[in-house]
C-alpha cells in the first residue's frame, strides 16, 4: 500500500480548473520532487494531500484513509502529516518552545512535559536548541524554517509535504535547510517536495514529477528525469531553471 | 456678576465617586468585557463561508450602526421588560414547572401573572451598550481578524488543530494584538457614551453630578469639574493604549 495515492483528482477555483486529473503515488520511505513553472497547480497539488484544498473529483488516500470521505476525522490525519509552508508560518505571538509544543497538547494530548521534552528533542536535531525562547520575528529566515520543520517533526508524522521550503530564503541559507531535508530524507522519511532545487533532487528524490497547468506531464524515476530526453515543455523549464 | 463656589464640589466627592464614578466605570467594564466578546463572535459569523451565519450578522451590525445610541437606550429601558416577560410566559406555557422555578432563583420573578420583568436600571444598561458596543467591536475584530495571513490558519490545521482551536489560539490572539489600540479607542468612546444613560435618571458619573448641580442651583462649577475629569481619564486611557500598544506588539 502506497503512503499517498493519488488517483485523478481534479480542482476547480470556481469556474478556474487548477487541477487536471493528476495521478501519482508515494510509496513508502520514498521521496518526491515536484516542479514545474510557477502557477501551474504545485502548491494546489500538494495542498490537497491534507485536505486544505478540497477535491472536486477523484480520490485521495493517505496511509490507507481516504480524504474525502465524510467519515475521516480530518485534523486527525492531518495530526501525522506534517507540512512546511513557503513563508515559514510559525506563529509570531507564540515562543519557538510554544509554536513546537502547542499542536502536540492540544491535537495529540501529550502533556506539556512531554510535548517540550520532544519540541526540545527535534529542536536539537534542527541545530537551534539555544533559540528555544525567542520568538519567531527574532530568528533569520533560514532559522524559522528549520523551526517549522522541528514543529512538524514533533507530531511524529508519517509523511512530510514541503511547499517550495527554501524559494523565500536567502541565498546564504537555502543550505542549512537543504541539510536538514536531506538527512530527513536518508533517514527514509517519505516526502513530497515542491521545488526547484536540482541539486537536492538529484541527491535524495527518487522520482521527479514535473507540472505543466494543472496536469502531471512526467513522472519520472530520477535517473530517467536526470537522463532522458524530456517532453519539450518540461526541457524547455528545466534549461531555464539549470543554466545558471 | 456669578459668583463661583468651587466648595460645592469638594462637599460631594464622596457621592460623585462612591456613587456615580463606580456605576460608570462598571458599566463601561462591563459593556467592554461583553462587547469584545459578542463582537468578536459577530466578526467570526461575518466572515464565515456559510451566509446562514454571514448574513444574519451583517444585518445586526448594519442596523445597529444606523440607530442613535440614544434610541437603544430607550428602547431597551422601556420595552426589555415587556419582552422578557412576554418571552419567559410563553416558556412558561410549554414547560411551567423547571422555567417558572428558574426564574425565582435568578430574577424572583413570578411568571404566573405575566407583568413585565423587573429587570433594573444598571442591567438595562449593560445589556444595551453590549448590544451596541458588539456592532462597533465587531467591525475592528472583523478587520483584525483579517489582518492575519491566511497561511497562518493553513499552517493551524495542517498542525491537525479545528476550527476553534485554530481561531482561540492563533487567529484571535494576533487579531488583538493588531488591533489594540483601536479597540482601547474604542473603549474610550464607550466610556463617554455611558454618560447618555442619564437620560434614564440613573446615577452615573455625569448624573451625580447633575443631581448635586441642580439640588445647590451650582451648574457651571459641577459640569466644568464633569468635563474635566471626563478630559483627564481619557487622556490617561489614551497614554495607557499608547504604553500597551510597544509593550504587547508582536515582534516581527
Ligand atoms: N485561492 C485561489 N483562488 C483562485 N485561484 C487560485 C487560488 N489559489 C491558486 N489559484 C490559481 O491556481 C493556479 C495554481 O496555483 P498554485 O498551486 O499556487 O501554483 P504554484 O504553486 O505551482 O505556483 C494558479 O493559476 C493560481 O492563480
Ligand atoms: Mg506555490
Amino acid at each position: 500500500m502506497a503512503m499517498i495515492d493519488i488517483q485523478h483528482i481534479s480542482k476547480w477555483y470556481g469556474s478556474f480548473q487548477a487541477l487536471r486529473d493528476c495521478s501519482t503515488k508515494v510509496e513508502k520511505g520514498e521521496v518526491l520532487v515536484i516542479c514545474g513553472p510557477s502557477g501551474c497547480g504545485k502548491s494546489t497539488l500538494i495542498k490537497t494531500v491534507n485536505g486544505l484544498e478540497p477535491i472536486q473529483e477523484g480520490e485521495i488516500l493517505v496511509n490507507g484513509i481516504s480524504l474525502t470521505s465524510p467519515k475521516t476525522n480530518l485534523p486527525q490525519l492531518r495530526a501525522h502529516v506534517g507540512m512546511v509552508f513557503q513563508h515559514f508560518e510559525l506563529f509570531p505571538h507564540l515562543s519557538v518552545r510554544e509554536n513546537l509544543t502547542l499542536a502536540q497538547v492540544k491535537v495529540l494530548k501529550r502533556s506539556k512535559a512531554e510535548a517540550g521534552e520532544k519540541g526540545l528533542q527535534y529542536l536539537e536535531r534542527v541545530g537551534l536548541l539555544e533559540q528555544k525562547d525567542k520568538f519567531p520575528g527574532q530568528l533569520s529566515g533560514g532559522q524559522q524554517q528549520r523551526v517549522a520543520i522541528a514543529r512538524a517533526l514533533s507530531m511524529d508524522p508519517i509523511c512530510m509535504l514541503f511547499d517550495e521550503p527554501t524559494s523565500a530564503l536567502d541565498p546564504e541559507m537555502i543550505s542549512e535547510v537543504l541539510d536538514v531535508m536531506v538527512k530527513l530524507a536518508q533517514e527514509g522519511m517519505t516526502m513530497m517536495v515542491v521545488t526547484h532545487e536540482m541539486g537536492f533532487a538529484r541527491k535524495v528524490a527518487h522520482r521527479v514529477i514535473f507540472m505543466d497547468q494543472g496536469r502531471i506531464i512526467e513522472d519520472l524515476p530520477k535517473e530517467d528525469f536526470f537522463g532522458k530526453p524530456h517532453t519539450e515543455r518540461a526541457q524547455q523549464f528545466l534549461d531555464k531553471i539549470l543554466v545558471h | 456678576m456669578y459668583d463661583f463656589d468651587f466648595d460645592v464640589i469638594w462637599r460631594s466627592l464622596g457621592y460623585l465617586f462612591r456613587d456615580g464614578m463606580t456605576f460608570t466605570l462598571m458599566l463601561t467594564t462591563c459593556a467592554m468585557v461583553g462587547g469584545i466578546i459578542l463582537g468578536t463572535l459577530l466578526a467570526m459569523m461575518r466572515l464565515s463561508s456559510y451566509r446562514f451565519f454571514s448574513a444574519p450578522a451583517g444585518l445586526y451590525v448594519n442596523m445597529t450602526r444606523a440607530i442613535p445610541l440614544l434610541l437603544v437606550i430607550f428602547w431597551c429601558y422601556f420595552l426589555l421588560p415587556y419582552i422578557c416577560g412576554y418571552v419567559f410566559h410563553e416558556l412558561y406555557k410549554i414547560s411551567p414547572k423547571p422555567i417558572g422555578d428558574l426564574l425565582i432563583r435568578i430574577f424572583g420573578y413570578q411568571v404566573q401573572d405575566g407583568t413585565p420583568l423587573r429587570i433594573g436600571a444598571f442591567t438595562s444598561s449593560v445589556i444595551t451598550f453590549i448590544l451596541f458596543q458588539a456592532a462597533y467591536y465587531c467591525e475592528i475584530m472583523r478587520a483584525g481578524i483579517q489582518s492575519v495571513s491566511q497561511g497562518q490558519m493553513g499552517a493551524s490545521y495542517a498542525l491537525g488543530l479545528n476550527y476553534w482551536q485554530t481561531m482561540f489560539h492563533i487567529i484571535l490572539p494576533q487579531a488583538f494584538r493588531n488591533m489594540l489600540p483601536v479597540l482601547l479607542t474604542q473603549t474610550i468612546i464607550l466610556f463617554q457614551d455611558t454618560s447618555l444613560v442619564y437620560v434614564l435618571s440613573i446615577t452615573d458619573f455625569l448624573g451625580a453630578a447633575s443631581k448635586v448641580a441642580q439640588r445647590d442651583g451650582r451648574l457651571v462649577e459641577m459640569y466644568v469639574f464633569v468635563a474635566l475629569i471626563y478630559f483627564v481619564i481619557c487622556l490617561f486611557l489614551s497614554y495607557l493604549v499608547r504604553c500597551l500598544q510597544s509593550r504587547i506588539a508582536i515582534i516581527r
